[in-house]
């Protein structure tokens, strides 16, 4: 029972008055982020990032920002769910599943009750992840510690060998994807042997490409130009939440406990793996078509269509900070922003960071619980409000939200460069998007490239060279094998249905 | 709406902009691998050299490409039925964002011996322009909107997280440098 003592503790230092205002205002902000087009869990916090450099300073500040940028995290996938019923628009990638039965529901005069069991199962959905979080992130850290650097380097080749056999991508565009991250990362400066690498004399490559600038632009700027180009009419539904049509789908929601039970697992284990949350609402749909008795009537405005969605996302959403917090590999873009955050403000995530910086990571388990309480509030009470906000013109918002992407990516490092950089960078997105080019792991192998290289280097320094050391041990060896399982998942799966077939 | 754009002209089809994004990412990967290279991608005296990971990045880079390009050409060309990538007036629409986008960026800081106006002004002028020619907007309404945003942005960066930005002629001459 460390676990609740610890998290009581945890509950000490997040429920201080200025954190508790800063949950609100992250899932406000966040709120917004997702029901606007063009800005999303990954750039919004992308963006906002620059903002807490200075509370990093101090260990408290530490708590209080990563408290904020999860916040909106939070805030970003409840929103998500407010677009896709009222205006049959996904906000976020993770809330298209929500619209199959969410917007017909709308279209019927149930919108009330669409959303109330959208926020009611996203909810739902985190409660579980973050319960899940509490008890086994402590237990992964524990035994991550025993990690040398092959271990680390065969779990990075994990996560990325599942994104080539998980996502629907074709296989070698994810491969192509990832390998243009890896080179990106490695542009600059190389800290061990002090050489420049893929600079070609511009002084401006010296410190590398940030991933910041790459997120703001690749879902910021390239998903401006995605809406653009489809030229959206906004032609919503009014959402209006009527207390009595909240407490009347509450008390509908219980006999659905078994499809979300399952929604949750299904989000939890695609979250921690990372498949992210955008496939764990698919799979949380189809699976509940499948299981549930009134299958046939999903897409018609079933409300089962509607729980199954969003508790698989907002668990995925939670669960992915599990690898990120106990491994330092976060389990989707935006785990990967917040990843980025830690490091900024000087804390190396890591197994190490559960011994060391206990204030920290049990604040912040603290605070999933209480903001998503706050969010579950703050979503059912200002519905109106921001469905408001998606009647205001595209040609008002796309210029602000283009000009808040340019500060953003200033604000990085007070450097113009970085805002070409995002512009061209926004450019790829839209393309890379079009062509199927999956985003998310180009962003991740940005993200962990140096750390995946050093892994690589010190496991290759130990052995001399050889690439046997990642079969050396037991541990290392089933780690590996499974990496390369996940990497032919594709070949393999249908290698073994034509034995079967 | 997608009736309407299968009747629209087509700016470039899905087979012709697979196959270039194809191989410029090839040519990347062996820029990668050319770099690497010049860096040492061996074994060194006391370990991995400088481009001993990088160069097997820019290997698999450019295998992957090769065979998306395979596939890319694999695709059916437009006129046998092929998809479009972009349709001529959605291209319009999206130049029409870009290149005031470009523009916006080019006025913050400035080009060269050009000096830049500072990202509030800038930003004031895009948001005017874009509600103007994009929007359609009255003169009133998108003067209010676009002075109205960078006051905002200003107190919020400038005066409650100290984080500067980059300002021009008119901020010194209001003395808010």
């Amino acid at each position: 029972m460390e676990e609740i003592n610890s998290l009581m503790h945890g509950f000490a230092v997040a429920l201080t008055p200025m954190n508790l205002g800063l949950m609100m205002v992250g899932i406000v902000l966040g709120v917004l982020i997702g029901v606007l087009p063009g800005l999303g869990g990954a750039n919004g916090v992308a963006i906002l990032l620059p903002l807490t450099f200075a509370m990093g300073n101090t260990p408290a500040g530490q708590v209080s920002a990563i408290i904020l940028l999860s916040c909106i995290y939070w805030g970003a996938l409840f929103g998500g769910a407010i677009t896709s019923i009222l205006f049959n628009i996904p906000g976020e990638p993770w809330s298209v599943a929500t619209t199959f039965d969410g917007y017909p529901m709308a279209q019927q005069g149930k919108a009330g009750e669409a959303l109330t069991a959208a926020f009611t199962s996203s909810f739902v959905g985190a409660f579980i992840a973050v319960l899940m979080i509490t008890f086994l992130a402590p237990l992964v850290a524990k035994f991550a510690l025993r990690f040398g650097p092959p271990e680390f380097f065969a779990v990075y080749l994990l996560t990325f060998c599942s994104f080539v056999g998980m996502t629907k991508s074709p296989p070698m565009k994810t491969v192509a994807a990832m390998m243009l991250g890896f080179a990106l990362a490695a542009v600059g400066l190389d800290t061990v042997t002090g050489q420049l690498r893929l600079t070609f004399g511009f002084t401006e490559l010296l410190k590398g490409f940030d991933f910041l600038i790459a997120v703001i632009g690749l879902f910021g700027i390239g998903e401006i130009l995605l809406t653009i180009e489809e030229g959206l009419d906004f032609k919503g539904m009014t959402g209006k939440m009527k207390m009595k049509v909240v407490i009347e789908t509450w008390k509908q929601l219980p006999k659905y406990w078994k499809t979300s039970l399952r929604s949750s697992l299904i989000g939890c284990w695609m979250g921690i793996t990372p498949g992210g949350a955008t496939p764990a609402s698919f799979m949380g749909y189809g699976v509940a078509k499948k299981f549930s008795p009134n299958g046939a009537s999903f897409g018609k405005g079933d409300i089962e269509g509607v729980i199954a969605p969003e508790t698989a996302a907002h668990a995925a959403g939670t669960s992915a900070l599990l690898p990120m917090l106990t491994l330092g590999i976060p389990g989707s873009p935006t785990a990967a922003v917040l990843l980025g955050g830690l490091l900024v403000w000087g804390l190396q995530p890591g197994p190490m960071l559960f011994e060391e910086k206990k204030d920290f990571v049990w604040g912040l388990i603290a605070s999933m619980y209480l903001g998503n309480i706050a969010g579950l509030i703050v979503v059912l009470t200002t519905v109106p409000f921001f469905a408001a906000i998606l009647r205001i013109p595209f040609s008002i918002i796309a210029p602000v939200i283009l000009v808040i992407c340019a500060i953003g990516a200033f604000t990085v490092h007070s450097s113009m460069f970085d805002v070409w950089l995002m512009v061209v960078f926004g450019v790829i997105g839209y393309v890379f998007k079009k062509l199927d080019y999956p985003l998310a792991p180009l962003v991740l192998a940005l993200v962990l490239g140096d750390r995946a290289e050093d892994a690589f280097r010190q496991s290759m320094l130990s052995s001399q060279g050889t690439v046997t050391i990642f079969f050396s041990n037991a541990l290392v060896g089933s780690i590996t094998t499974l990496a390369l399982l996940m990497l032919f998942w594709g070949p393999l799966s249908s290698l073994i249905k034509r034995i079967r077939g | 709406m997608s009736q309407q754009e299968s009747n629209e002209k087509s700016a470039a089809s899905v087979r012709v902009v697979d196959t270039v994004t194809a191989v410029i990412i090839f040519a990347f990967g062996a820029v990668v691998i050319w770099d690497s290279y010049r860096l040492g991608s061996k074994w060194g005296g006391d370990g991995p050299e400088a481009g001993y990971f990088p160069f097997y990045i820019g290997v698999i880079l450019c295998i992957a490409s090769v065979i998306n390009l395979l596939n890319a050409l694999r695709e059916k060309p437009e006129q046998d039925g092929g998809e479009s990538f972009v349709s001529r007036s959605a291209m319009k629409m999206i130049m029409s964002v870009m290149i005031p986008t470009v523009v916006y960026v080019a006025l913050i800081a400035g080009i060269g011996p050009i000096p830049g106006v500072g990202i509030y002004v800038a930003s004031a002028l895009f948001i005017v322009l874009f509600m103007r020619w994009l929007g359609r907007y009255g003169w009133g309404k998108a003067v209010g909107v676009s002075v109205a945003v960078p006051i905002v942005f200003f107190m919020m960066f400038e005066i409650w997280f100290k984080v500067p930005l980059p300002k021009g002629p008119l901020e010194a001459m209001l003395g808010l440098n």
